[in-house]
């Protein structure tokens, strides 16, 4: 899950990490006021789930005070890659003497948490690793160590980054709060681009990135509540309340799998053999019939459909569990487009014997089940 | 010859009192393998499948010699299962629970193989030995022992390429599903030294999709350090940016990780990687010479 800047900023001063004095704002009156109190140049920024927001003019520096009203208003009204602006931060324009690029993530190749370093700050850092790798630092971090970081140890660090002693140990502290705040919170990412000397010399977060780690969720009840509904999807939402894995596509063939790697070469396989997907869902393991018949409903919720596919590899999903499911959500729903159903694995010749005298087109293999969806439901 | 598994392996299931892991108890018995325990807190004295529960894997591992444990156990108790395992004496821990946070996923990593714990998973069907040992939830009846390596993030993704193997005759000496989280306690390159010193394979087939570099890694690890052949098949061609696609790890964040770049790296580096499922059996039967 995705934090806003606002939010993350929130935590940061819970935990003592210096952030401007910028304020969240959800009107352009709120706005006013904010920078009334704050003084003087300010810049508005947009809170969004979407990159490149400053290219989409959802950042401002605004420096007379009557021109925060239509400048927040123009904001505020913006919508960027489809997700609406619903609130504003309005920070002071802070004095840049140096910044940096800071952040801690879980790193998959090394199995740790590392701090990611940068002294050329404010740039796209996957693009300076391309370009420059020597540029990058890296400090590996434990996952037991993340509580109980010592300041000494990321000190040589801190000082490539601020070569100045006072400020490389103010860097330090961060990076020591940053690794409690990341364990604490389940994190698997912070980032802070830029982290600057301001104008007297103290470092401070200008900015802020967060993401939590979704399957730590059910432990962090505190964090549901920053959850930005407009950029989730309602239909992955309830999907994943009924323990599925959903994402809409663009296409008209129905994929119902499970697994999520199946799900994925479903889709790569309808798409080769010339259909196109609507959707990747997987219905994951152990799979009760209620779950088939959930996902049946959400197939159908598209009114571009027009054909199902049904690829089911039993391991810890049950063959037989799949086709009581089946059979339940043809009871209880009219499906008006044909369905394809491949049932191989666990259980197979008990969920066979169940779908025995449907319909049902059935079929041996993925890409004979790919061809008959495609052949049905027609090219995209 | 086969690795990590083989007849004479013996195994304890921790959570083997629930329906996932009591049914698929029931199967690995029915398999053939050689299931000494189980394991469950506060149910120790219990008997399941009639197999003597313990309450803890030092318990059980005590009692029972066990050398491998498998593990059901729900997300939220899956570190102090993992961690419960790592000082019980046994050798490797294959993690089948989906949903495990990924900083527990780290840290029991790090305290196992501190005590020289293998640990394949979390969220993986497990491994297969075929006609010897299967400690997993994958369908035993597609698997044929025989000369094919298998790797793969992917549990169903496994059992596709598995069936064609098997049909086509070249069976399989050991099949690993990884795992499709972020951080996995094996990858592609922890595995392939095995099976390249394993006399009885003779090609691997790496299963991966979208996220990550593990793919290119391997592919890297096989020009650089192997003698067998390996091929690829990846997911997620049609994959868009940004989403999760099921597994916590199948995400694509920047170029590196969409399918189509990591196809193109592994191929230059001389691993061929299938655009169908249905063509990784071909691939390695011209790898093998066989036609």
């Amino acid at each position: 899950m995705k934090l806003h800047e606002y939010q993350a900023k929130a935590l940061f001063r819970e935990v003592g990490i210096p952030c401007p004095a910028d304020r969240a704002v959800s009107t352009a009156a709120e706005a006013v006021e904010a920078a009334k109190a704050l003084g003087l140049p300010v810049v508005l920024k947009a809170q969004v789930h979407a990159g490149g927001r400053g290219k989409a003019g959802g950042v401002k520096l605004v420096s007379k005070l009557e021109d925060i009203k239509p400048t927040a208003e123009k904001i505020l009204s913006l919508t960027i890659k489809d997700l609406p602006v619903r609130k504003l931060l309005v920070a002071p324009a802070a004095e840049i003497k140096k910044e940096v690029y800071l952040s801690i993530l879980i790193d998959r190749g090394t199995r740790k948490a590392v701090f990611i370093g940068c002294a050329e700050g404010g740039v796209e850092i996957e693009e300076t690793a391309k370009t420059n790798p020597g540029a990058i630092l890296r400090y590996e971090v434990a996952a037991k160590e993340l509580q109980t970081l010592q300041h000494a140890k990321v000190m040589p660090f801190a000082l490539k980054l601020f070569s100045n002693p006072k400020q490389a140990a103010e860097v330090a502290d961060i990076m020591v709060k940053l690794a409690k705040l990341f364990a604490d919170k389940d994190a698997s990412l912070i980032e802070i681009n830029p982290l600057i000397a301001d104008g007297h010399d103290k470092i401070i977060a200008l900015d802020a990135k967060m993401i939590v780690d979704d399957n730590a969720m059910f432990r962090h009840a505190e964090l549901e509540p920053l959850r930005d509904m407009d950029s989730e999807n309602q239909d992955e939402l309830d999907a994943k309340a009924q323990g599925l894995s959903f994402i809409p596509l663009d296409g008209t063939i129905g994929c119902m799998v499970n697994g999520a790697g199946l799900a994925m070469a479903t889709m790569d396989t309808i798409k080769h053999v010339g259909g196109n997907p609507a959707n990747f869902l997987d219905v994951g393991g152990s799979s009760s019939p209620d779950k088939v018949v959930a996902a049946f409903r959400l197939i159908l919720k598209n009114p571009k459909i027009t054909a199902i596919l049904i690829n089911i590899f039993g391991g810890i999903t049950r063959c037989d569990d799949i086709a009581k499911g089946i059979l339940q959500s043809l009871e209880q729903m009219n499906v008006p487009v044909p369905i394809i159903v491949r049932l191989v694995g666990t259980n197979e010749e008990q969920g066979r014997k169940l779908l025995e005298g449907t319909k049902l087109g059935t079929a041996k293999s993925l890409v004979e089940g790919a061809r008959k969806a495609t052949e049905l439901g027609g090219r995209a | 010859m086969s690795i990590l598994i083989n007849k004479n392996t013996k195994v304890i299931v921790q959570g083997i009192t629930g329906r996932d892991g009591s049914f698929h108890s029931q199967q690995m018995i029915d398999y053939g393998t050689n299931i000494v325990g189980g394991v469950t807190p506060g149910k120790g004295g219990q008997t399941v499948l009639g197999r003597p529960i313990f309450n803890s894997c030092k318990e059980a591992v005590a009692a029972t010699g066990a050398d491998v444990s498998i593990m059901y156990v729900p997300a939220k108790f899956a570190k102090a299962a993992m961690i419960d395992a790592a000082t019980s004496g046994i050798k490797l821990l294959v993690a089948i629970t989906e949903g495990v946070p990924t900083l527990d996923a780290l840290e029991a990593y790090e305290l196992l193989t501190a005590h020289g714990v293998r640990l394949i998973g979390p969220n993986c069907p497990g491994l297969i030995t075929p006609g010897e040992c299967k400690i997993g939830i994958m369908p035993a009846s597609i698997h044929k022992a025989g000369r094919v390596g298998v790797i793969s993030r992917s549990g169903t993704l496994t059992y596709e390429i598995v069936n064609e193997l098997t049909n086509a005759g070249l069976g399989e000496s050991t099949c690993i599903g990884i795992g499709g989280d972020p951080v996995i306690g094996s990858k592609f390159t922890d595995l392939l030294p095995l099976f390249e010193k394993d006399s009885q394979t003779e090609a691997i087939v790496i299963c991966g999709e979208i996220g990550g570099q593990d793919e290119v890694e391997a592919a890297r690890y096989y020009k650089e350090h192997m003698t067998k052949p390996v091929v690829g098949f990846m997911a997620g061609l049609t994959a868009p940016p940004g989403k999760r696609m099921g597994h916590a790890g199948a995400i694509v964040g920047g170029e590196d990780d969409t399918a189509a770049s990591k196809i193109a790296k592994m191929e230059a580096l001389g691993v061929p990687v299938a655009r169908l499922i249905s063509d990784v059996v071909s691939l390695v039967e011209r790898k093998l010479g066989v036609s």
